[in-house]
């Protein structure tokens, strides 16, 4: 078809134009788009943040690098909260079960979303997701991100709050090393503080860090297998939907 | 290597935009504070744009520099990164652009 009239090569009427536009097709001609790369994706988490919200669902979009402890954190909260704040947890992996089968032992409902190739969660998956797992209304919902402090961070899922989870043992110049991880998360959790006697990890240092990429973010630090911490988490997540009855926190930490 | 979903979906938007129409060349801004890297979007096109309309085209990647402002002094300055502090000492600035990651226009044959 031609770009510029969109008259027919092959089938139909063929006119030829005598004025401006008499041509053999060599007229490339330039459309102006001006669109948002990630405009699609971004149409569609806004579709899920409206939809989440109309059902009165918190959902927490956690990101980490593999093995900082996500799913410990996730088996624990699911102890704690569950009994009085239904949850439900999309589990995000390249490949295989196993995170969804331990959050199925700790009590919640979850569907593990397998990535394959793909290294990170999009909004589309979301909504398969979430079509899968059908999250109770007034629900906290966690969305467990693949691990990987690099490509979740470009991707709006419609989540309401983006949590990035770090260990000590990575070192505490992650969010500089990974500044755009950090810059979008509202929440930044440093875990496994149990082990900071055995790893040399500066956490004034690191805290500076989040704050001079993102001065909005909070951090707190917690140990997910100790306890230490959880009830500052616990007052965040609580925080999120302030119309909800406040949650009973047993401390132990 | 999320340059390759990045890709996909800026061949996704101009197909979805243009049909059949075949597309010669296409132009895009990525912001050089926008945690995408060129040279991995250079190297996904002809593979994502394979059988599509935008086969064969030329990708021209423009790559505006990170542009910050001072919320305290009201200074305004080039950065390369997502540190950004203020030569006043101020880290309360304000990023103006650096993050686009736009398709500008493309042409059609």
């Amino acid at each position: 078809m031609c770009g510029t009239c969109g008259c027919g090569e092959d089938d139909g009427p063929r006119y030829t134009h005598l004025t401006e536009h008499a041509h053999h097709h060599e007229h490339p001609r330039t459309v102006v788009l001006e669109q948002r790369v990630l405009g699609r994706n971004d149409g569609l988490a806004a579709q899920n943040r409206r939809e989440l919200a109309a059902r009165g669902i918190v959902a927490i979009n956690l990101m980490s690098s593999p093995g900082s402890g996500k799913t410990t954190l996730l088996e624990r909260t699911i102890a704690d909260l569950a009994p009085q704040w239904p949850i439900g947890v999309l589990e995000g992996d390249q490949e295989t079960l196993l995170d969804a089968t331990r959050i199925r032992a700790a009590g919640a409902p979850v569907v593990q979303i397998n990535t394959g190739a793909g290294c990170h969660l999009d909004a589309e998956m979301l909504r398969g997701g979430l079509a899968a797992l059908e999250p109770a209304p007034g629900s906290l919902l966690f969305i467990e991100n693949v691990g990987n402090l690099v490509c979740p961070a470009l991707f709006d899922l419609g989540e309401s709050g983006r949590v990035v989870v770090m260990s000590v043992t990575e070192g505490d110049d992650k969010p500089i090393k990974y500044p755009h991880m950090f810059r979008t998360a509202d929440l930044v959790l440093i875990n496994k503080v149990d082990l900071l006697p055995y790893v040399d990890f500066d956490q004034e240092r690191c805290a500076g860090q989040v704050r001079a990429l993102n001065p909005a973010a909070a951090v707190l630090p917690l140990s997910a297998t100790r306890g230490e911490g959880l009830g500052a988490w616990y007052a965040w997540l609580q925080a999120r939907a302030p119309h909800r009855r406040p949650v009973q926190f047993d401390s132990r930490g | 290597m999320h340059e390759l979903a990045i890709t996909q979906s800026m061949v996704d938007a101009i197909v979805d935009r243009l049909g059949p129409a075949r597309v010669t060349a296409v132009h895009v801004r990525i912001g050089k504070v926008s945690g995408v890297v060129p040279d991995a979007v250079r190297f996904c096109f002809d593979l994502v744009a394979e059988g599509t309309p935008v086969a064969g085209a030329r990708l021209d990647i423009a790559e505006p520099e990170g542009r910050a402002r001072c919320r305290g002094c009201a200074a305004e300055f080039a950065v390369d990164d997502l540190l950004l502090l203020c030569a006043c000492g101020s880290a309360d600035v304000e990023l103006l652009s650096g993050q686009e990651l736009t398709i500008s226009s493309v042409e059609v044959a």
